[in-house]
């Protein structure tokens, strides 16, 4: 893999194009296409074969969540794709079938607000080119708002902890944001995995599948 | 509060000022105009109740059956008279309409022919058969006792002057042979007429509000359908309007804004920390973050996105899936609803769900989508402590309001200790 990271951009909107052509060149990705619409979108992917794709969902041609769908199906084709989409608004299933897309890693489901977050957007896109998953805190909270059997066994703390989880983040900067030792958020990291009943092996995705749990669970069960 | 002029009869009677007015006469002129056209049914009845009377007669006094030809001649005769009945009426009921403007300046419906089976299909036509029975039947039959009331006053009026041709005068109670002995009674009649007066006021005001009842119909359903369909139409206009705006919104003004912030966010990672310019930078950059969060939620106000984007289905699960209570969602819909259909079933789920939540103290609820009919019938129960109210101000009422606009109807079963169930039933006729 090179050392810079290439990516197809596609938003409708011209200046939010424009804006965020000039984010990625800021700060050293290659943007190898900026487009409008889902099929330049699937032609660009497909011809430049980026190491990243950023999308909007709701685009041209249908204006609904066209952008969505033609990121699935790039990951159909290709499951190891990077793919970061950015939606308006949070809505859990979007994320929840696009961490079902390929093998549920390297995807990003992002509000459009975080955009502004200059360099905590770009971390996240960073995370996800190298293989993260970054799910929108928003979508998260709302998530972890809901009752169930397996979430009802966390406390508050590892809750909070599982949020941070699921951005994609690692236990240092974990620790970074709630001001405590690293060994405090490993711990917790355990007992959330315990609780959520992912036995403990040497598979380093058990974190995303944590997340998954949350994502894939459903509510009346 | 009454106005200034009675506008029909019934109310002229309650005003002191009825024996001086117009009234009375018209009155008089309304059932002098009856005779004719109420003798002329009753005439047509006795051609199946004179016969009918015979037959009653034959049975009840000679005690023999009537004979068959009389019996037949009664059945087809009273049904040819019913099969006729609708069509007769017709020229009947538009004679009463205008003659009913003698003594109600109420306005009523105009006589319209709408047809051969209309006549016998509709209520209205039936309600003109009726009024045709009626005033063959029993008008007549009251008339002639007020025509008797009548003529025994003017007796009694006329007696001194009758007696005076020495002849024997036998008046109700008594004798009279004498003008002298017959004043008593002459003045009794005269004191009588304004009884009569109002007596005839009140025989017209009766069969002016029989007629009225009988022939006001139909309220002329066509304008009110006109208005309802007017309002529907209003309200699927704003629909249509609402999603307009927020698409202009989502399209244009929300992604210029992010842009806008992503510039500002931009900018501020080239400017140092100490320059005067850093924290303005920062200011504007964290209000257009603001912003776009109010921006956000004002398009939702507008028309939820969800809907746009995933249809009703889709949406009420996003719905459920942000609800604090675990919320199970059934959904039976096939082809499309109309906009305003989905709108008012998302908003009713979105309020029942925050009932739930807020009042309810649940564990469990669950939303059912379905088309019954050619209605979309949307379900909210949840298994919490009941007693929800519309008049305790849970948002129902708004609720219902909406519901209504949309021409559905909201059923609301609360007792208390649960389980609660909001049903609300929407037409889908496009």
């Amino acid at each position: 893999m090179s050392s810079v990271t290439r990516v197809v951009l596609a938003e409708d909107e011209v200046l939010l194009r424009e804006g965020l052509v000039a984010l990625l060149t800021r700060f050293d990705f290659a943007v190898c296409a900026a487009v409008g619409s889902a099929p330049e979108l699937l032609d660009a992917a497909r011809a430049y074969q980026p190491d990243l794709v950023l999308t909007d969902i709701r685009m041209p041609p249908g204006r609904g969540d066209d952008g969505l769908r033609a990121a699935v199906a790039l990951r159909a084709e290709r499951p190891q794709l990077p793919v970061v989409v950015l939606s308006q608004y949070v809505q859990t299933g979007y994320a929840a079938e696009l961490l079902d897309s390929g093998d549920g890693q390297r995807v990003g489901y992002l509000l459009k607000d975080r955009v502004a977050e200059v360099t905590e957007f770009v971390d996240t896109l960073r995370r996800v080119t190298a293989g993260g998953t970054a799910i929108d805190p928003d979508v998260i909270r709302q998530l972890l708002h809901r009752p169930r059997d397996p979430l009802a066994a966390l406390s508050a703390r590892e809750r909070e902890v599982l949020a941070l989880l699921a951005e994609g983040r690692s236990n240092a900067s974990i620790a970074g944001r709630l001001h405590v030792t690293e060994a405090a958020v490993g711990k917790h990291v355990g007992n959330i995995l315990l609780k959520l009943d992912l036995p403990p092996n040497d598979d380093t995705n058990r974190r995303v599948l944590a997340v998954l749990t949350y994502l894939r669970a459903d509510p009346a069960a | 509060m009454t106005p200034e002029h009675p506008r029909h009869l019934a109310d002229a009677l309650r005003r002191r000022r009825w024996l001086i007015s117009a009234w009375p006469w018209r009155a008089l002129v309304y059932l002098v105009s009856t005779v004719p056209i109420a003798g002329a049914l009753a005439a047509g009845l006795l051609v199946i109740v004179a016969p009918l009377l015979a037959a009653v007669n034959a049975v009840r006094l000679q005690g023999r059956p009537p004979e068959i030809g009389l019996m037949l001649f009664l059945a087809v005769g009273s049904l040819t008279l019913l099969a006729l009945a609708p069509l007769a009426s017709f020229p009947v009921a538009a004679v009463e309409r205008w003659r009913l403007g003698l003594v109600d300046g109420r306005p009523l419906p105009p006589s319209r022919w709408q047809g051969l089976a209309a006549r016998y299909r509709t209520a209205a036509g039936w309600r003109e058969v009726a009024y045709l029975f009626w005033l063959g039947g029993f008008v007549p039959v009251a008339y002639w006792v007020f025509l008797l009331l009548v003529l025994l006053d003017l007796g009694l009026v006329a007696s001194p002057w009758l007696a005076g041709d020495a002849n024997e005068v036998i008046v109700l109670w008594g004798t009279v042979d004498t003008a002298s002995e017959a004043a008593p009674y002459a003045i009794v009649g005269v004191l009588l007429i304004p009884v009569l007066w109002y007596a005839a006021g009140l025989l017209a005001a009766a069969q002016a509000a029989v007629a009225r009842w009988a022939l006001a119909w139909p309220v002329d359903a066509t304008a009110l359908r006109e208005v309802a369909r007017s309002r529907t139409r209003l309200v699927g206009a704003y629909e249509a309007e609402r999603r307009r705006i927020e698409r202009d919104l989502h399209d244009g003004a929300q992604p210029r804004l992010t842009s806008l912030t992503l510039q500002l966010g931009l900018a501020r990672l080239d400017v140092p920390e100490d320059s005067p310019a850093a924290r303005p930078l920062a200011v504007a950059h964290d209000q257009a973050r603001g912003l776009m969060v109010m921006l956000r939620q004002l398009v939702h106000g507008i028309r939820p996105q969800t809907l746009t984007d995933l249809g009703l289905a889709g949406a009420v699960r996003e719905l459920a899936d942000a609800a604090t209570v675990a919320v199970t969602v059934r959904t039976d819909l096939d082809g499309a609803l109309p906009e305003i259909v989905e709108t008012t079933a998302y908003f009713v789920v979105s309020e029942a769900l925050g009932n739930v939540a807020r009042h309810a103290g649940a564990t469990r609820a669950e939303v059912r989508l379905t088309r019954v009919g050619a209605d979309l019938v949307v379900e909210v129960s949840d298994d919490g402590r009941g007693g929800a109210d519309p008049a305790r101000g849970t948002g129902l009422t708004g609720l219902a309001d909406r519901v209504a606009a949309a021409d559905g109807r909201l059923l609301l079963a609360s007792p208390p200790d649960g389980p609660t169930l909001i049903r609300v039933e929407l037409p889908c006729r496009r």
